[in-house]
Parts: structure tokens; C-alpha cells; sequence
């Protein structure tokens, strides 16, 4: 490619392809998002989180799981970091692992849902009538069962678990992307442009893969974003009701439970995961809102 | 080519079109005017498929048009709507528009296609890869026809193509409608409230009042005052008062 990739050819207002003028979009975008200090903020957090999680085993001191009984509940110190929990382990080192399984959770859930979301609110949306109320009943049904009691029943049905948490919190977390995915569409349906694709006598299928789908995809995000915080708290939950993760993987959740008959005299052990999925929580609050005001249509 | 016998419409309680009767000669024009909610786009959006409780006979070059409609009846009619802004998906490219209808009717040659699209509407080849965002309402409007054209229709339904653009622009796309109607051999059917524009295209215009085609005109005894119906008088006395207005 002899075309350099900078600026001038992103901003260039007569772009010589389709994918400059793909690209061109994207970075106007992210100039929009770029010049809010918030949701880089989170941004920069939530990337800085993945990473440390992706590279635990490399950033780790100790080995998650190593115990010495020596040094139990110590307070942070050159060697351990951020001290060491019941058992004598290296909080830091758990940390990073936990962040594996907490954040492993919360983008399982996210790939399951999202697209379940979208599809089920796109084809509601899109033909209306009996589908659209067949697929809404159902998804009212999943809508009026509480979150973490459902996902609790479910746990102990099966098995205590991570897959079997995952299961369950996706179980109860499509339906808002349903229902959001619907509305976007019934607005877009009745449009001119989507009457003219109908007019080129393009297949129901295509008109929503191609057309009315790419559209809901901007608020659906910006929910998706605001939403990992509520089920980061949901994982979170159910790992410190031991029905998440077991032990002795660490979950962020489960560490703030084996350590809670600590709270008062070492109190750095439980509070050192709860400001792990406080930071977490929030990245993803001030992400979404900075996506929000740079995706959503309806603030533009 | 295009021939309506008694169309008839109904949303719920209101018929919107009651029995409109007309007949579009193979290359010509036929105009339909009409104050707001007389039922003049109802007729077209029937005629074009988007509405398919309709009843009545409706033929297009001899084939008797059924509510649901076969893709080769797409690649034959098509459409230009009303609201140049609202009619181009906002998030794809001009490039993107043009290439749909290509794509759906498995015509080959897109990228030779769509060039010479743009040349033919008039469009710098610098607006291919543009977003609507990026265009001007004329411009737009130009993309629209362009889409339309992609299949190669042979009737063009023009629902109020011009009235949301500014004179100037007007006069450009009508030019332009006129320009494509001699060089392809189309057949227009045009709506608009504007009895100007739908005379300067349309040799040949229908009055439409409350659901009901109240007048048939020809545009030379329009111009001349000639009319019939105390309604098409009236519609011609207020667009004559705007003009010198």
C-alpha cells in the first residue's frame, strides 16, 4: 500500500475507498470520544485491566496459588505487593489471576448476550405482529425474574461453577438488549432508506443483517458498556456466595469472601479485591458514557 | 404502460384513496396533485408495493401487479422519495447505496456501473465514497435517483422529488429527471403539491381532492387556466398568487 495511513488521509473529505471512508468515520468518532477526559479515563483503565489480566502470568511475583502458612495475612511489603491472604498467598499475584475469571466472566456473558439481544429485538422490531409479540412475551418472561436469584437457582440446579455462572447471568442479562434492539428498530423501520432497500427487493434477511442491525449496534453498545459494570457486580456476587468460581481459583468476589472474617483486624485482605471490582465497575461506567455521547444518534 | 383502474385504500376506518382511476403511456409522464392528505402518495406508495392493502386493478406493462411483489417487479420500478435526508441510510456510503441493488439482482460489473451512475446524475466522482452527512440536499437527492436507476427501471414513481430542495436546486433536478426520461425512454409517475413542477415534466395531470381524482388536465390547458373542477382552479389561483407573491 503506498497510501500512508495518517491524518490527512483519515479526514480527507473525498476518500478514494470504501474503507478510507470506513476509517475516516471511526476517527472522527474517536476524536469526539478522545476529547472527553472521563471516559478516556475509564478507557485507559479498562484496557490497562485486560492487560494485566491477559498478562497475569507475567506480571505475577508468585505463583496464585502458592501457599505459605508462615506468612499469613501479612501486610504489603517489598515482597507481597499488596500483602498475602489466609492462606499465606500473594494478594497482588491473585489479583492479576482473579481479574482472569472476573473479567473472563463479563465478556463470556457480553459475547453471549449482545447478539442474542440484537437478534431476537432486530427480528421482533423488524416484522412486527405475531412475532414481535411472541418474541417480547418471552422476553418479558426473562425480565421478571430477579438477576441474581435466578442466576442462584440456576447454579445450585447444576453445579457450582464459572460456566454454570456465566450460563445464568446470561440467562437474565439478554432481555434489555432485546428490548432496546426492538425500539431502534421500529424507529428505523418506517424510514425512506429502509423503503427503498425493500424496494430493491432485497430479502427480509439482508434488510436487517445489513441495514436495520449496523444501526441498532451504537446504542447497544454504549448498554452493553454501561452494563458490565452491573454484571461484574452480578459475577462478583455469586462468587462471594460461593456459587461463581471455587476455590482455589481466584475470583475477585470469592477473595472478598474467604477474607471477610478479616474485615476488622487485616482489613487490607478484603478491601484490596472490593477496589478491584470498584475500578472495574467504574472504567466500564465512564466508557459507556463517553461512548454514549459519541454513539447514540439520538444525541447527535 | 402503466394503467389504475378504481385503486382503493384504506388505513383502518379511513379509506385514504377512493377508486382512482388513470393510465401512463409508454416514455410519458403523469403528475398527481393534490393538497396534503388528498391521497396522492398513497397512490403511489400502492402502486410501488410499500402498501399492500390496496384494492382495485393496477397493470404494469400488461402484468396485473399483485399485493405481494416478485424481484424482477423491483428491478423494473422504482422509486424517488420525498426527503432526500432521510431516504440514504445514514451510515453507508454513497458507493455502498449504489452497489445494493446490484448486489440484490446479482448484477455483475459494479464498480463500471456505479461510476458511470454518478457521471450520469451529474456527481463528482470525489462523492463516491462519501457519506450523506458529507452531501448537500441536491446532491443527495441526485444519489437517490442514481439508486433508482441502478436496476434499470423502466418507471420511475417520483414522490415529491423536489420539494424539499431549495428553487434552485429544484430546477437542476428536474433538468436532470427530464434529461434521464429522454435518454433511458421512462416512464414517470410524479406527485408533488407543486403545480409548477408537475407541469414542466408532465404532459398529462391528475387533481386529486379527499381520495378521489377530481380532474384530469393537460398541462397546456393547466397553464392556460382551462380547468374543470372548481378545485384545480383553486390550486392553481394559490400557486399563481405564491409565485408573484
Amino acid at each position: 500500500m503506498s497510501a500512508s495511513i495518517d491524518r490527512t488521509w483519515l479526514l480527507s473529505e473525498a476518500p478514494a475507498s470504501r474503507a478510507q471512508a470506513a476509517w475516516g468515520r471511526r476517527y472522527r468518532l474517536w476524536c469526539d470520544f478522545r476529547a472527553n477526559p472521563l471516559a478516556m479515563g475509564g478507557l485507559v483503565i479498562a484496557v490497562v485491566l485486560v492487560l494485566a489480566a491477559l498478562f497475569a502470568p507475567l506480571l505475577a511475583t508468585y505463583d496464585p496459588s502458592a501457599q505459605e502458612l508462615a506468612n499469613r495475612l501479612a501486610t504489603p511489603s517489598a515482597a507481597h505487593w499488596l500483602g498475602t491472604d489466609e492462606l499465606g498467598r500473594d494478594v497482588y499475584s491473585r489479583l492479576l489471576f482473579g481479574g482472569r475469571v472476573t473479567l473472563g466472566m463479563v465478556i463470556s456473558v457480553v459475547v453471549l448476550v449482545a447478539p442474542l439481544g440484537l437478534a431476537v429485538g432486530c427480528v421482533a422490531g423488524y416484522f412486527g405482529g405475531w412475532a414481535d409479540t411472541l418474541l417480547m412475551r418471552v422476553t418479558d418472561v426473562f425480565l421478571a425474574f430477579p438477576r441474581l436469584i435466578l442466576a442462584l437457582a440456576f447454579v445450585a440446579a447444576i453445579h457450582p461453577g464459572v460456566t454454570s455462572a456465566v450460563i445464568a447471568i446470561a440467562l437474565t442479562a439478554w432481555p434489555p438488549y432485546a428490548r432496546l434492539a426492538r425500539a431502534e428498530t421500529l424507529s428505523i423501520r418506517n424510514t425512506d432508506f429502509i423503503a427503498a432497500v425493500r424496494l430493491t427487493g432485497a430479502s427480509s434477511v439482508r434488510i436487517i443483517l445489513r441495514h436495520v442491525a449496523p444501526l441498532c449496534l451504537g446504542s447497544l453498545i454504549v448498554r452493553v458498556t454501561l452494563d458490565m459494570s452491573s454484571i461484574i457486580l452480578t459475577a462478583a456476587s455469586l462468587g462471594f456466595l460461593g456459587m461463581g468460581a471455587q476455590p482455589p481459583s481466584p475470583e475477585w468476589g470469592s477473595m472478598i469472601a474467604t477474607a471477610r472474617r478479616f474485615f476488622l483486624d487485616q482489613w487490607w485482605v478484603p478491601l484490596i479485591p472490593g477496589i478491584a471490582i470498584f475500578v472495574a465497575s467504574l472504567a466500564f461506567n465512564l466508557l459507556g458514557d463517553g461512548l454514549r455521547d459519541v454513539l447514540d444518534p439520538k444525541q447527535r | 404502460m402503466i394503467s389504475v383502474q378504481d385503486l382503493r385504500v384504506r388505513f383502518g376506518p379511513v379509506e385514504a384513496v377512493r377508486g382512482v382511476t388513470f393510465a401512463v403511456g409508454e416514455g410519458s409522464s403523469f403528475g398527481i396533485v393534490g393538497e396534503s392528505g388528498s391521497g396522492k402518495s398513497t397512490v403511489l406508495r400502492a402502486l410501488s408495493g410499500l402498501n399492500p392493502d390496496w384494492s382495485g386493478r393496477m397493470t404494469i406493462a400488461g402484468t396485473a401487479l399483485t399485493p405481494k411483489r416478485s424481484r424482477d417487479f423491483f428491478r423494473r420500478v422504482q422509486m424517488v422519495f420525498q426527503d432526500p435526508y432521510g431516504s440514504l441510510h445514514p451510515r453507508q456510503t454513497v458507493d455502498r447505496a449504489l452497489s445494493e441493488p446490484l448486489l440484490v439482482h446479482g448484477i455483475g460489473d459494479i464498480d463500471r456501473r456505479i461510476r458511470q451512475a454518478l457521471s450520469e446524475v451529474a456527481l463528482p466522482a470525489a462523492a463516491r465514497f462519501r457519506y450523506p452527512h458529507q452531501l448537500s440536499g441536491g446532491q443527495r437527492q441526485r444519489v437517490a435517483i442514481a439508486r433508482a436507476l441502478m436496476s434499470e427501471p423502466e418507471v420511475l414513481l417520483l414522490d415529491e422529488p423536489t420539494s424539499a430542495l431549495d428553487v434552485s436546486v429544484q430546477a437542476e433536478v428536474l433538468n436532470l429527471l427530464a434529461d434521464l426520461q429522454d435518454r433511458r425512454k421512462l416512464t414517470y409517475v410524479m406527485v408533488s403539491h407543486n403545480l409548477a413542477v408537475v407541469a414542466h415534466l408532465c404532459p398529462m395531470v391528475g387533481v386529486m381532492q379527499g381520495g378521489e381524482m377530481v380532474e384530469m388536465i393537460s398541462a397546456e390547458d393547466l397553464r392556460a387556466g382551462r380547468t374543470r373542477h372548481p378545485h384545480t382552479a383553486d390550486l392553481r389561483r394559490l400557486s399563481t398568487e405564491l409565485e408573484e407573491a
